[in-house]
């Protein structure tokens, strides 16, 4: 995972100059017009997404080297594999935002949308409150009905032309109110025996759960660096208003960068249901601020144009390990929250960092 | 000089401009324009800001949409709703600020919307992606590859990129496409000049191009024919091969008098007092500028885009990160590295960008002229709202602006109301001891200009010093005591312009380009 920072990462490398003895202009002083400070700052913005990358993961790594030689329990390889399964639903979320934050849009409907796919889950699979039995196919509905979440978002966003802060925040409101009714004051047990599994059946020393979790960032990465709506949502976070000269429907792909985003959302909520046991209204709590804040520390700038799924894996990695750590170094859960608070601002100064004075306004 | 025509081609253009008028608010930035493409041909179009350039090539590719007028490709009219549209009928631009995408590759770019085979049942096939885009870099020899992310080549490498994304029109409309070129010069180094040119010779083997440069050597040098624009007008159509850049200067500043039109009788002389004196004023895109303004002196500076001078005047407003030099503002050295330290020590910047960076258009006439020094009408941390009020009432009536009261909000006033009120911002103060004005009368009908220039010959009369960018070279002349000239980065001139006595803009144009 460390190297590959992106999809076009064997294509990084600079080019020989086809200019024979040409300096670089913006560089070499000469006449620096506005194109030329434009130069300037791509060069800036990729080595900044190198030295972000490579700082997100010297990050990860002293996190575990502290944690392991203040804790022995640390160390072991038993902690591994709970690190993993801990890892297993956020990298999911994280995947899926990762889409929305390429965009350089931003997406605070998780709570909702997984509250909603929670409750739909445990009451289309075998459950103690009706008679449904649907297994794989009820799972398969619940993912598309994430999806349908994020389309609508994104068609909200596109069409009406809302900021997707605001259509997001709203969709959240409108995913728990979804779940509060479908919850109906009886909470309906899981009884689907092969979703309970995900949690509880272990293969190779890995819950299943992890196992499809590893499988959904994979397919990520994939959608990310193989389709048009990967490539064209890293392109529209790049410069939107390029994209859409150059004749690309860009509406229709960033509502359809918000689909695939809630459907992983939808994963994982059949994936926290499996955990938990039963339905849960409030499965999602939390899970945005999480699951933004491992994609910036991972890089994704929310700026768009910058990061990846790859990138996400190691801010969900080091937000993981981080919360292991201190629970078996003894720091209460409360305080938990509030260091987690003060990593993803010193996370975001970090990325921001050597573009700084270009942001100019920030709002 | 010669306004020579040549015999008409046996061959009909391939792009004709009939008559196109168009009009934006207190400017008629295209006046019955008539001109026309031939194939396989490089047309060099040149002119003064403002003689409608930029408007002609956003015309051409449907980001302006004519008043009046038609454009004519392969002899059928066409009204061209976007670049997307003007790209299927064959026209492509390289825009001088560039027009790709920084964090995809160069053949994603290359291909942009148009991947056809490279994408196959919604997948990309990077292999037959580079290998499409490949075509487009052979057509100009370009050694770039097409799979390099496009932020990691330099400026001179992503020009070439663009014209190959031009180029691959001539895939989707099955004719030889019309490239046009924008200011492609303006940033390269002398070397990547020769061998733009070089790719330009090459592409007129396929392609049609308008070549658009301020610097006339280049535009005689490449091209077929040019083309002199003035106020919207084709004046003149020249063979470069029978005129020098002298002729060309005198086709571009035209002989029109300047009149009463910019108070030339209220220049009064500058005091003695040296009021700003910079030396060695290093920053991106100027180099080593030294110079001094005297209180009460207007001083001009001229240049044509990307000589340096936008960055030197906000580079002494602080806008500008990094500069450096050793300036003094009344003997007292002044820092750099703010906006607030410069207005701190009493230094006024009017941006040329009045919308963006001039007004807060949602909010009022009031705010927008207190906006800078709050401070004075403030009782203790609060606003005083009478005290505010009656200094904008004094204001508004001193200037005459016309607006229905002072808490209109500022946006629905007209643009040259708006900018006296901009000016008005920095005149309350009256600590105010340099204004900075980057092109005041952008955008402004004729009357409004003239009130600008009054309102500067008052602030120069009352022992300000102001350093003035102009949109032309006329105006710059008019209203200075002496006229600094840049190009690239570097002063060039410092020419003495006292009432009666005015340079002769030739001079300039000559140390300009």
């Amino acid at each position: 995972m460390a190297g590959d920072t992106a999809p076009h990462a064997p294509t990084r490398t600079l080019e020989p100059a086809p200019l024979a003895g040409a300096p670089a202009p913006g560089a070499g002083g000469g006449n620096g017009d506005a194109p030329a400070a434009t130069s300037g700052r791509a060069r800036a913005t990729r080595s900044a997404d190198v030295v972000q990358t490579r700082a997100s993961l010297i990050a990860l790594a002293v996190l575990v080297v502290v944690f392991a030689a203040i804790s022995p329990q640390f160390r072991t390889a038993g902690n591994l594999q709970q690190i993993i399964d801990a890892a297993a639903v956020l990298a999911v979320l994280a995947t899926g935002i990762t889409f929305v934050l390429m965009l350089g849009a931003i997406d605070l409907s998780l709570p909702g949308v997984i509250g909603a796919c929670a409750m739909t889950v445990s009451l289309l699979v075998a459950n103690s409150r009706n008679t449904q039995d649907l297994g794989l196919l009820g799972i398969a509905l619940t993912i598309l009905l994430g999806a349908a979440f994020g389309l609508l978002s994104g068609v909200l966003s596109t069409r009406l032309r809302i900021p997707t802060f605001m259509t997001t925040l709203g969709m959240s409101a409108i995913g728990l109110g979804i779940a509060t009714i479908l919850f109906a004051g009886v909470r309906p047990v899981v009884l689907d025996e092969s979703l309970g599994a995900w949690a509880s059946h272990r293969i190779a020393g890995f819950t299943v759960m992890s196992l499809i979790a590893v499988a959904a960032v994979a397919l990520g990465w994939a959608i990310q660096r193989w389709t048009r709506i990967g490539r064209y949502a890293a392109a529209i976070g790049g410069a939107e208003d390029i994209v859409l000269l150059s004749g690309v429907p860009v509406a229709r792909y960033k509502t359809l960068a918000f689909g695939v985003a809630g459907a992983f959302y939808g994963l994982g909520a059949v994936m926290l249901t499996a955990r938990l046991g039963s339905g849960v209204v409030e499965a999602g709590a939390g899970t945005d601020f999480a699951a933004i804040t491992a994609a910036v520390i991972g890089g994704t700038l929310l700026s768009g144009g910058r990061g990846g799924v790859l990138q996400s894996m190691i801010g969900v990695l080091a937000l993981t390990v981080l919360a292991n750590g201190l629970i078996l170094t003894g720091v209460s859960p409360y305080v938990q929250q509030a260091v987690q608070g003060v990593i993803v601002v010193l996370a975001v100064a970090v990325a921001t960092w050597p573009v700084r004075r270009r942001l100019g306004v920030v709002k | 000089m010669s306004n020579h025509v040549r015999p008409a081609a046996a061959t009909s253009p391939v792009l004709a401009v009939r008559g196109l008028t168009k009009r934006y608010p207190g400017v008629l930035a295209l006046d019955g324009m008539d001109l026309e493409v031939r194939p396989r041909e490089v047309v060099g179009l040149i002119g003064e800001n403002g003689a409608g350039k930029s408007t002609l090539l956003k015309s051409l590719v449907g980001l302006a949409q004519p008043d009046s007028g038609s454009i004519v490709v392969r002899g059928e009219e066409v009204r061209l709703r976007g670049v997307a549209h003007a790209a299927s009928v064959g026209i492509g631009m390289v825009f001088q600020e560039q027009s790709l995408v920084p964090n995809i590759t160069v053949a994603e770019n290359i291909l942009l919307g148009a991947e056809g085979s490279g994408v196959r049942g919604g997948l990309f096939r990077w292999r037959r992606m580079a290998e499409l885009a490949q075509v487009q870099l052979d057509k100009i020899g370009s050694t770039v590859s097409a799979r390099a992310r496009t932020d990691s080549l330099t400026f001179a490498q992503r020009q070439m990129v663009e014209v190959a994304k031009v180029l691959a029109l001539e895939e989707r409309t099955a004719h030889e496409p019309v490239v046009l070129l924008d200011e492609p010069t303006s940033v390269l180094e002398r070397e990547e000049v020769e061998t733009l040119f070089a790719q330009v010779r090459r592409l007129r083997e396929r392609a049609s191009v308008v070549f658009v440069s301020h610097r006339l050597d280049e535009v005689l040098e490449i091209s077929d024919r040019v083309y002199v624009l003035r106020n919207g007008r084709v004046v003149a159509e020249v063979d470069p091969a029978e005129v020098d850049a002298t002729d060309l200067h005198h086709l571009l500043i035209g002989r029109e008098s300047t009149g009463s039109h910019y108070h030339d009788d209220a220049q009064q002389q500058p005091a003695a007092d040296v009021r700003l004196s910079v030396r060695d004023l290093q920053t991106a895109g100027c180099t080593q500028a030294s110079f001094e303004i005297r209180a009460g002196e207007v001083l001009g500076v001229a240049g044509v885009q990307g000589s340096g001078r936008e960055e030197l005047c906000r580079a002494l407003f602080g806008a500008v990160p990094g500069a450096r030099g050793e300036v003094l503002l009344d003997g007292k050295p002044l820092r750099l590295d703010s906006p607030r330290a410069a207005v701190l020590a009493g230094v006024g910047y009017v941006p040329s960008e009045r919308r963006t960076e001039g007004v807060v258009s949602s909010m009022s006439v009031t705010e927008n002229m207190s906006m800078a020094h709050v401070g004075t009408v403030c009782r203790g941390p609060v606003i005083d709202g009478r005290r505010e009020r009656a200094l904008v009432d004094t204001w508004v009536r001193r200037l005459g602006i016309r607006t229905p009261s002072g808490d209109t909000a500022i946006g629905t006033l007209s643009g040259g109301n708006q900018q006296k009120v901009v000016l008005a911002r920095w005149m309350v103060s009256e600590q105010l001891r340099l204004l900075i004005l980057d092109h005041p009368t952008r955008g402004l009908d004729v009357g409004a200009k003239s009130e600008v220039y009054e309102l500067i010959r008052e602030l120069a009369g009352s022992g300000c010093a102001v350093l003035l960018l102009s949109d032309t070279l006329e105006e710059a002349l008019a209203m200075s005591h002496r006229v600094l000239v840049m190009k690239d980065g570097r002063i060039t001139a410092c020419l003495d312009a006292p009432r009666g006595g005015k340079p002769d803009p030739v001079a300039i144009m000559e140390a300009m380009v």
